[in-house]
């Protein structure tokens, strides 16, 4: 290999006996080589399986008898004859629209007030990240649970005002918003990204704003938050392609039932009943492709509409 | 990044010197009563791992009345399988997973950030449109594969997709990382006559030590808290992870002995703190240079 490499520094005008096939090979082999591992993976288990999965979609499989061409049955079904898709659709479109907006929030607020030459920025910020870094963990949707359950850590806290908590998690109008709390909780990350590009504002365009007299609100409207859009856009798809293909929390949190009545079914959890828990795999597979076109809808929403809310440097 | 604070010098506004104390007093009582909000949970499970299994429920404190190790010795034989076998399977798959992702990623980042052939902005495209892909789209035929491959049961489902860099975004990470480094020095090996797998054994990788360390850091991390994977594939408690069997435990004694579940949640999440704990800065530079997701 070391011998080949060599030459092919050389140009190739000077080396005008090589035939056409070794200068492919002098030239693409090594791309390829390098990328020979991922190439394996990308077609033998995402392109491969996505047009399997695809063809799956328009079959009854149940893992143990070949599939039984279904046609479009399976996402007839879905749209018409599943009220369990219908709440998994409901459920998991509420934890989206609430959770990530929340997160972000809260994550562009502490990052604004750390980025006001806090002293001991570094240990806020640890401090804030850490929840970030547990949050997806098993141990993390057990504590969860007992936070948020009858005899919980929160209902000790409302019982010293006099008030007496419901049981949160078994309760189908509160069980979904603890999981928003959950992902809410997790708001490190974005912020470290907030912080990030706080830090890319240049100063000087404050101190002009200051002498021509604009309040710290109006710098914060017409300085910070314009220049700061593409970050937000940035951490608003990565947030909200999370939030869809969130799985643990609902699992370990409802005992892997969705429950109470519905209210905590994830999309993704639904997924993983009908897959392995009903072996429909045929129907497992339209879910999938439905969850993909909902990503992919939002994605490119997102862009296109990007280019009249997101500020980008000239 | 540097971590200096960024002042604002205002020129021009003069604020008393009073009104900046007191929006720094208000400013760090804010950001130390969120501070103590957010962690609270988190030790009041810690204490409730300590605390006598009578007292759980009753107090709210992160201090208990009496310290004792019962609920950690209690909860690692809780079920059939002790905890030993979850944790030595747990770390099997994360290193490996390690070793795997770090290896191919920076192969193929490498060819991605530095090798002329032809294709190579079509695959990059690809690979960057893998990272937006709903895993549950390949979920399916993956299983049925790794099924009649015989690999159900077993970690090769948990651990070979790492060695065929199917976590795209370690390889976006590196080839960020690498098209940082000077242009000059593989240029100059080339003079030398080095070809491209000792440009990137010799020059890329030693150079890359951070982006490889972040890599390593996350992929660990990741692995030891991946739930679903070890839930579809492993279905023997002598193949479980540490997550598998916390579910387990969740589901059977854990209603009873709650010292020893919140005793094992603990320890399960102290490799990820540990981590954490030694790391924190470098994590910190990769979500903020890259944009991670946790």
């Amino acid at each position: 290999m070391t011998v080949q490499n060599a030459t092919s520094t050389i140009p190739y005008s000077e080396a005008p006996k090589a035939s056409v096939w070794k200068r492919i090979w002098q030239q693409d082999a090594p791309g390829y080589l390098f990328l020979l591992p991922w190439f394996i993976g990308f077609f033998g288990l995402t392109l491969g399986p996505m047009i399997s999965s695809l063809y799956l979609s328009f079959n009854h499989f149940d893992l143990l008898t070949a599939p039984r061409w279904a046609g479009v049955d399976n996402y007839v079904r879905m749209f018409t004859n599943d009220p369990k898709f219908a709440a998994s659709m409901r459920v998991t479109m509420f934890f989206v629209v609430f959770s990530v907006p929340l997160k972000l929030a809260f994550a562009l607020g502490v990052a604004l007030l750390l980025n006001r030459g806090m002293k001991g920025l570094t240990l806020y910020r640890s401090l804030f990240y850490l929840p970030s870094l547990l949050g997806a963990s098993v141990a993390i949707a057990i504590l969860w649970r007992q936070i948020f359950a009858a005899d919980g850590l929160v209902n000790k806290f409302l019982s010293i005002f006099g008030i007496i908590g419901p049981s949160w998690i078994s309760n189908p109008n509160y069980s979904l918003w603890t999981l928003i709390v959950l992902s809410i909780w997790q708001f490190g990350s974005p912020m470290i990204i907030f912080l990030a590009g706080l830090r890319q504002i240049p100063q000087d365009m404050y101190e002009a704003a200051s002498l021509d007299g604009a309040s710290k609100w109006r710098q914060f409207w017409k300085i910070t938050l314009p220049l700061l859009t593409p970050v937000v856009f940035f951490n608003a798809i990565i947030q909200t392609i999370e939030a869809f293909k969130s799985f643990t929390p609902a699992f370990i949190i409802s005992g892997g039932t969705g429950n109470p009545i519905n209210s905590t079914l994830f999309y993704t959890l639904y997924l993983y009943q009908e897959a392995f828990g009903f072996f429909r795999m045929g129907y497992a597979s339209a879910l999938a492709w439905v969850l993909l076109a909902l990503v992919a809808v939002f994605t490119a929403f997102s862009f296109l509409t990007s280019k009249y809310w997101v500020h980008y440097d000239d | 990044m540097t971590d200096a604070p960024m002042k604002l010098t205002v020129v021009g506004a003069e604020t008393p010197i009073w009104r900046k104390r007191l929006t720094s007093v208000v400013s760090h009582g804010l950001l130390i009563s969120a501070s103590i909000l957010m962690l609270y949970p988190l030790l009041w499970m810690l204490a409730a791992s300590f605390r006598p299994e009578n007292e759980i429920f009753t107090s709210a404190s992160i201090i208990p009345s009496s310290w004792s190790l019962d609920a950690y010795f209690r909860g690692w034989h809780g079920l059939r399988t002790s905890f030993s076998v979850f944790f030595t399977n747990s770390f099997i798959v994360s290193i490996f997973s390690v070793i795997g992702n770090v290896f191919a990623c920076s192969l193929a980042a490498f060819a991605f950030a530095r090798l002329e052939f032809r294709g190579r902005k079509i695959w990059f495209a690809l690979m960057l449109m893998t990272l937006m892909l709903p895993y549950q789209v390949t979920l399916i035929p993956q299983y049925v594969l790794f099924r009649q491959l015989g690999w159900v049961d077993t970690f090769l489902p948990l651990i070979v997709p790492k060695f065929l860099a199917a976590d795209a975004f370690f390889i976006f990470l590196m080839v960020q990382f690498f098209r940082g480094i000077p242009r000059e020095l593989d240029e100059a090996a080339m003079m030398d006559g080095a070809g491209p797998w000792r440009i990137y054994w010799k020059i890329m990788l030693p150079l890359s030590t951070p982006v490889l360390a972040t890599a390593a850091i996350f992929t660990f991390i990741w692995t030891w808290d991946d739930f679903f994977g070890p839930l579809i594939y492993l279905n023997k408690m002598s193949d479980y992870t540490v997550m598998l069997g916390l579910r387990t435990f969740t589901d059977s004694t854990g209603m009873s002995d709650y010292g020893g579940l919140f005793a094992m949640s603990v320890l399960s999440i102290v490799p990820i703190f540990l981590f954490f704990l030694i790391f924190q800065r470098l994590l910190i530079e990769g979500i903020a240079t890259t944009g991670m997701k946790r």
